[in-house]
């Protein structure tokens, strides 16, 4: 067995609201997954459940071996694993970037000072962003921030990556950048999870299309499952952009 | 009638007025360092989940806020020593002060954070911090950084605040001044030295935090904009 | 002499307390008009006026209140003209009072768009006109909130002037606890008291803000 990422039968509700209705699904080793759906389908918090940021009510979820409906999860042992990249970035604006970059590494990993910014300047060029290594993230554009981001994800060694609309905020030219970022991690062999409003970039780079909708997977297959949906709601989610 | 001013005898006075402008900053000093950990704790208790803590650092930042200095001084040294708990006018008028300025910082520090955006805590989460590194990193740091100007400003109010402290005998600079006009019989002369004693006081408190937010907030010498 | 609390020291309480809302009414008003010179002074077109006026808030704001009392006792007392208590606590609260209402109240009126000036000059109003029909009513919404604020702090400190002999609540306070020797029991009454004045403006002071921002949320 080689899924990283485990679902079953997922259930969560906010309030009375249920919001995942029964959602399984498995994400292999080095496998990239891009998840789609209109919005308010479920898609974030699908992804929030698996490094639990969200609490999950019922359904076994494990990811690299953590057991997260399990009461003795190590919640930070799980989240060493699993790095996340957000829609609005979310760099710390107090902070350089090389010090956005090795905050979590120097606090949870305790990586010597001395070692921080060779770690720094290795993650940034992942993203091209070497020069930018003395920046505060208002001295840099929306893409540039949102490629910081990965690298300071990155800079954790995860073994699962995640991805919530991360390009949704920006320009259209910005979001080619991070995407060509994506994708040559991608090609490098890191498992994904990427949650999009970009079919190219799905049809291009994903290995599987999950299609969800209310709050359930509604339909999975390869990336040219877009060129042929089988359920009207897939169709009909193609057809209307978003 | 005509009032002829006399500062000159009040020369022999100075290193007084100096020994009491030094306690005004002595005090003042250790008040807001205790003030500061009593201020930003509060502010935490006040957003943690604990309903009765929360109610409690609340109820102490109201009550402060909203009484006199003077009646909070009489309050504690008067009442602690009916207690039969003598502390030396020293450390009884520094407790007050702590009491006092731990209130605002509270308030001020509480309004720093909650400007701190939830996706920063998320994002912070996600990286594998624990709570009291998020809480340092995350949302204290910035907080401090955002709320500066306001919590140094309320910290030379506070300096001027301890005037107060000279009612139960604390020998500050105003308490100094009231020895001194007693004394010389030029009253009028020595508040007049006194008020411009203060007004320097003020301002090298300010040039002090000044230089020191220069020193521990790297971003805005670098940049010189707000947070 | 101890003894008990009685009604008779409660009623004496209230009495100070009386005298504590009448200072502090004093004060605010006498403090608003000068408090209004100070503004139109910090704003004005002229160099000389705008720096004395610096000056004048930057002392004020950098002296203790209690010294300026000082200053404003032994000062007038000095050259002759004996202030009953209750008149020299006014003039050293007035003073304290201009200085930061005419600072918060300068602040409001630069928070007035420049624009706003200058449309009113386009119409051929004079500076004085554009100041009262076009930007003290704008200035003056977004006055409330810090100016209820600051009363508040003008009822607080009014307990100072007990160090003058003016028999206000916490003058009072300190003779009934001369009295019974009780000091949590009268301070704590007395606190009560300050904290029933106090607590509803800022809780006002407070609403008016919150509604203040929404308006303005919704306005951009
Ligand atoms: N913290 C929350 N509290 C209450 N309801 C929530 C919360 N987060 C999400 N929801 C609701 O859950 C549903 C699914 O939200 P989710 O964010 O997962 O959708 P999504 O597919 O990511 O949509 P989008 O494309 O807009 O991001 C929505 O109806 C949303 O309103
Ligand atoms: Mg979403």
């Amino acid at each position: 067995m080689s899924a990283v990422v485990k679902l079953h039968d997922i259930h969560k509700s906010f309030g009375s609201v249920e919001v995942l209705k029964g959602v399984s699904f498995e994400i292999d080793k080095g496998e990239v997954v891009a998840i789609i759906g209109r919005s308010g389908s479920g898609k974030s918090t699908a992804l929030r459940c698996i490094n639990r940021l969200e609490t999950i009510q019922s359904g076994t979820l494990e990811v690299c071996g953590h057991r997260i409906d399990h009461a003795d999860l190590d919640l930070r042992a799980l989240r060493q694993d699993v790095g996340m990249v957000f829609q609005s970035y979310n760099l710390f604006p107090h902070l350089t970037v090389e010090e956005n970059i090795t905050l979590a590494p120097r606090r949870v990993k305790k990586l010597p000072t001395r070692d921080a910014r060779a770690l720094a300047l290795s993650s940034l060029e992942r993203v091209g962003l070497a020069e930018k290594i003395d920046a505060y993230p208002e001295q840099l554009s929306g893409g540039q921030q949102q490629r910081v981001a990965i690298a300071r994800s990155l800079a954790m060694q995860p073994k699962v990556m995640l991805f919530d609309e991360v390009t949704s905020a920006l320009d259209p030219q910005l979001t080619g950048e991070v995407l060509r970022v994506m994708e040559i991690l991608a090609q490098g062999g890191m498992t994904m999870a990427v949650v999009t409003h970009e079919m190219a970039f799905a049809r291009r780079v994903a290995d599987r299309v999950i299609f969800m909708h209310q709050g359930r997977v509604w339909e999975t297959g390869p990336g040219a499952m877009l060129d042929d949906p089988q359920t009207p709601e897939l169709r009909a989610f193609l057809a209307n952009g978003l | 009638m005509k009032y002829t001013f006399d500062f000159a005898s009040l020369q022999e006075y100075w290193p007084e007025f100096l020994r009491g402008a030094l306690m005004t900053l002595e005090m003042t000093v250790i008040a807001c360092v205790f003030g500061l950990v009593i201020g930003v704790l509060c502010a935490i208790g006040r957003r943690g989940k604990r309903k009765w803590l929360a109610a409690l650092c609340g109820a102490y930042v109201e009550v402060v806020r909203n009484t006199p200095y003077l009646i909070q001084i009489f309050f504690i040294f008067f009442g602690l020593s009916s207690a039969g708990l003598r502390l030396p006018i020293f450390a009884a008028a520094v407790l007050t002060m702590v009491f006092n300025v731990g209130a605002y910082t509270a308030e001020i520090v509480r309004a720093g954070m909650d400007t701190i955006h939830p996706g920063q805590i998320e994002a912070a989460e996600a990286l594998g911090l624990s709570v009291p590194q998020i809480y340092w990193d995350v949302i204290l740091r910035p907080s401090l950084e955002r709320v500066y100007p306001s919590l140094t400003g309320q910290f030379v109010l506070m300096m001027l605040s301890s005037s107060v402290t000279s009612q139960i005998s604390a020998e500050e600079l105003t308490g100094v001044a009231n020895s001194v006009q007693s004394e010389s019989f030029r009253s009028f002369e020595t508040f007049i030295v006194v008020a411009g004693l203060y007004f320097v006081l003020a301002m090298l408190l300010k040039l002090a935090f000044h230089l020191f937010g220069q020193a521990i907030f790297p971003r805005r010498r670098r940049l010189g904009t707000p947070l | 002499m101890g003894g008990s609390f009685t009604i008779n020291h409660l009623v004496y309480l209230l009495q100070g307390m009386m005298w504590t809302v009448v200072l502090s009414a004093l004060a605010f008003l006498l403090g608003s008009v000068a408090g209004f010179g100070v503004m139109l002074m910090r704003t004005a077109r002229t160099r000389l006026l705008r720096q004395i006026s610096f000056v004048y808030v930057q002392v004020i704001q950098g002296t203790p209140l209690l010294i300026v009392l000082f200053v404003v006792y032994f000062g007038l007392g000095v050259v002759g003209i004996e202030l009953p208590p209750l008149l020299a606590a006014g003039v050293s609260l007035m003073v304290y009072c201009s200085a930061f209402l005419g600072e918060i109240w300068r602040g409001c009126v630069e928070s007035v768009p420049r624009t706003q000036w200058e449309a009113a000059e386009g119409l051929a109003l004079t500076r004085w006109q554009t100041l009262v029909d076009v930007i003290l009513p704008q200035a003056a919404r977004i006055a409330t909130p810090p100016t209820v604020g600051f009363l508040v702090q003008v009822l607080k400190s009014t307990s100072l002037a007990s160090v003058v002999g003016f028999v206000e609540l916490t003058r009072a306070a300190q003779v009934v606890n001369n009295s019974l020797f009780t000091p949590f029991l009268v301070f704590g009454i007395a606190g009560v008291l300050y904290f029933a004045l106090c607590y509803p403006l800022s809780r006002w002071s407070r609403s008016l803000e919150r509604k203040l921002n929404v308006g303005r949320r919704q306005a951009a």
